[in-house]
């Protein structure tokens, strides 16, 4: 029982995986997502606004929290497993937890606090040292237009920097549901392009690694045949 | 009762079954004596305990943890000040105030509410939430920050600022100097400063290296609760950082400026002083568990007990502060005081209702040098059982997250989920069960299962301010029953709205609160009833059966 439970986990740093309904008509994919970013930029907030489509003035994230959401795209279903990190200091040292293994990064901030942006910057640095380029889709998303008119980071500024780094960029508004849903769906077509462009010959070893916990596994590849 | 007292020694050697197999119910005393023996009291394990073994208050409070006590070779002169015991701390306290006050206090004259007093609480009450919210906005020169009835500051050997409960840090900065300039005046000549007492204020420091506690109060705890309650908020603190880390960094760097690492978290430590406030448990150093069928419980305890991991040492269901089953690793105790801390981590916020939360904490009582890691969710959206899994491996958040899964199957599967909501529909039982009609509130603690129960407390306790006046009225109690100096088993005390009588013993505590109509004979001669009430409904207040993996 135990094991059985554990089977499909241990295929999580493989990024994708094949599903397992049995027939093959569509794949299934799942990402690990982490949303990074300074204290009270809004990370809770779009998390909830993107899984519960509500909005509330959230407490602090006490370590982090975890969701599941699935995306529908016309060719895949993608399921993101969303990690909500606290922003608070005291569990910066144990956040490579939660970013490691993850194919996409959200590096939040709030448009009306430039430390917020210079906070992201932060974690940019971070993430490239622990990860490959092309091994992360990273999308810098600047929080709150609904507070536009105290805005200290300009549209033009991130997106400026987003294009020298080469990250997605986007702006939303968890409290006015601005955009949130579209980012999401964004990363998960992002996450999906990346995948089907990989090589074929990394694609075949990828998914050719022996997993002693799935009986047959072999049989059920789909993308293989 | 020879027979008794040989199996006190028993139980004090390991936590196994304290009673023989056979025969259980007729050993298990009908009315308990004063001599009774732990382990044999209602509500007492029948196969062992859920949490750490405390003999007496005394001992929950006194620093048992080895590590916390043990000193790094520089800090020299501090060293006895460091080590000395909660015990120490609250022994004699009244010759210390005249030490430094020249005004002994006494307890009685303390009790009776003066007139000021009563003018001064009423608007204070609804005050406070306002005042919370704004905590930053508080200006600390105003005369409201003053009537506050309990300030807490924490700061750190160098004097800065860790935490303060109305106001902001920096406002206070040079208040918590001048607090430890007294600190450390003391400390020169090898003295150590305890409390100071002074128009109706206790100030009272606790010294715990690297921080300094202080509380500045108004309420009539005694010192020994108070330092009590800044222990718990020096605990709250090490469940953040754990007593490892929080002293690296003061060794690294004595200047440290600790709200950065703290900050998100003072709503966590605000949380827990209301709830000291206005809990029970706290005072009492025990558990309160939801009151169901024994045979529900169970079988909720056997659910959990099957949906386990490797790394789990305690799942943990609750409700409101409220204890429904526990389940711990084998050797694995728990200790009251982390588990309070638990329970106010999961209070004082809201955001655990969605998603999973998978954090790291630090259990003070249980290990101060290292991080378990918690898995908090909610079973249902609009429900108030939460579910705490702790486990060792903070990798292991699927195979944890998967446990819940299985004990939500196991819920279902066992139909027991809807007799379960039904549960939580009464939390709380009415006095007027127990059949004694002068009988108004009572708390009923077991010394062995570190369990208590009490009935809803009803009319004429209805406004917030009378709930906390009796709650201040048990804590007198409490105090006198446990003053080191010198404390007492029976205690009847007639006051001018309600008589109360304390029994303490070294098996159970009990506090019962009358009308003031009654005689004190009346009272004592309905203790042996409500005491057979708790026995005959024991299993359905307390856990009497606690699951291991």
């Amino acid at each position: 029982m135990f094991k059985k439970n554990m089977a499909p986990r241990r295929m999580k740093q493989m990024g994708a995986r094949s599903s397992t309904d049995g027939h093959f008509l569509q794949q299934a994919y799942i990402y690990k997502v982490v949303l990074l970013g300074g204290t009270t930029v809004g990370k809770s907030s779009i998390a909830f606004r993107y899984v519960k489509n509500d909005f509330k003035e959230s407490m602090p994230t006490v370590g982090c929290s975890f969701f599941t959401q699935q995306v529908c795209l016309e060719t895949a279903t993608v399921k993101l497993e969303i990690w909500d990190t606290a922003g608070q200091e005291q569990y910066q040292s144990i956040c490579h937890l939660y970013y490691r293994g993850a194919k996409a990064a959200l590096l939040v901030y709030d448009i009306t606090r430039k430390e917020t942006f210079a906070r992201a910057k932060l974690w940019l640095r971070e993430l490239e040292k622990e990860f490959l380029h092309d091994e992360m889709v990273i999308i810098l998303v600047g929080n709150k237009t609904d507070l536009a008119d105290q805005r200290e980071v300009t549209f033009e500024e991130a997106e400026e920097f987003a294009k020298i780094k080469s990250l997605m960029y986007m702006e939303t508004s968890a409290k006015s549901n601005y955009q949130v849903t579209e980012l999401f769906t964004a990363i998960a077509h992002e996450l999906l392009k990346q995948e089907q462009q990989e090589d074929p010959g990394l694609q075949l070893r990828k998914n050719s690694c022996v997993d002693l916990q799935e009986p047959n596994g072999q049989t059920k590849k789909c993308c293989m045949s | 009762m020879a027979a008794d007292v040989h199996k006190r020694k028993g139980w004090e050697v390991s936590n196994g079954s304290l009673m023989p197999a056979d025969g259980q119910q007729t050993e298990r005393s009908e009315s308990p004596t004063p001599g009774l023996a732990q382990g044999m009291e209602p509500g007492a394990g029948q196969e062992g305990t859920m949490f750490v073994h405390t003999r007496s208050y005394e001992d929950l409070t006194s620093p048992e943890d080895g590590d916390i006590a043990s000193k790094s070779p520089e800090e020299g002169p501090e060293e006895r000040a460091e080590q000395t015991s909660m015990e120490q701390i609250s022994k004699d306290f009244s010759e210390l105030s005249t030490q430094l006050t020249g005004v002994a206090l006494d307890l009685e004259e303390e009790m009776r509410p003066s007139q000021e007093d009563k003018t001064d609480l009423s608007p204070l009450v609804p005050q406070r939430d306002s005042v919370r919210s704004g905590k930053q906005e508080e200006d600390v020169t105003m005369d409201t920050w003053r009537m506050h009835q309990k300030h807490v500051f924490v700061l750190s050997e160098a004097g800065k600022p860790v935490y303060s409960r109305y106001g902001s840090e920096e406002a206070l900065s040079s208040t918590m100097g001048v607090m430890m300039a007294l600190v450390s005046f003391l400390e020169a000549e090898k003295n150590a400063i305890r409390s100071i007492h002074a128009d109706g204020y206790k100030v009272v420091f606790v010294r715990r290296s690297p921080l300094v506690l202080v509380a500045v109060a108004r309420t009539r705890q005694s010192e020994q609760e108070i330092a009590q309650e800044l222990l718990y908020i020096y605990y709250q603190i090490l469940s953040l950082l754990t007593w490892t880390q929080l002293n690296h960094i003061f060794l690294q760097k004595q200047n440290y400026d600790l709200r950065r690492l703290l900050a998100g978290s003072e709503r966590i430590t605000d949380n827990l002083l209301d709830l000291m406030a206005r809990d029970p448990s706290f005072l009492m150093g025990a558990v309160r568990c939801l009151p169901m069928a024994a045979g529900l419980r169970d079988t909720v305890s056997s659910c959990l007990q099957q949906a386990r991991a490797k790394s789990l040492v305690f799942s943990i269901l609750l409700s409101r502060n409220q204890l429904v089953s526990l389940v711990r690793r084998k050797d694995q105790f728990l200790h009251p005081i982390d588990l309070h801390l638990l329970f106010n981590l999961i209070s004082s916020s809201s955001s655990f209702r969605e998603g999973e939360a998978w954090t790291p904490i630090c259990l003070p009582k249980f290990n101060s040098s290292g991080f378990f890691h918690a898995h908090i969710s909610y079973l249902e959206q609009d429900t108030d059982l939460c579910l705490l899994l702790v486990s060792t491996d903070r990798e292991d958040f699927f195979p944890v997250s998967d446990c819940k899964r299985r004990f939500r199957e196991r819920l279902g599967k066992r139909s027991v989920y809807h007799a379960l909501q039904e549960a939580l529909r009464t939390p709380f039982y009415s006095v007027s069960q127990v059949g004694i009609p002068d009988l108004r509130h009572f708390i009923y603690k077991s010394k062995s299962s570190g369990l208590f129960t009490s009935p809803e407390i009803e009319a004429p306790y209805v406004s917030e301010e009378e709930k906390q006046r009796l709650l201040e009225l048990y804590q007198y109690m409490h105090s006198r029953a446990h003053n080191s100096s010198r404390p007492l088993k029976n205690i009847y005390f007639t006051g001018p709205h309600e008589n109360l009588l304390a029994w303490v013993t070294s098996a159970f505590e009990l506090y019962m609160c009358y009308s003031p109509l009654g005689t004190k004979a009346a009272a004592a001669s309905t203790v042996n009833k409500l005491m057979k009430w708790i026995r005959r409904e024991e299993d359905r207040l307390f856990i009497l059966t606690p699951q291991t993996y």
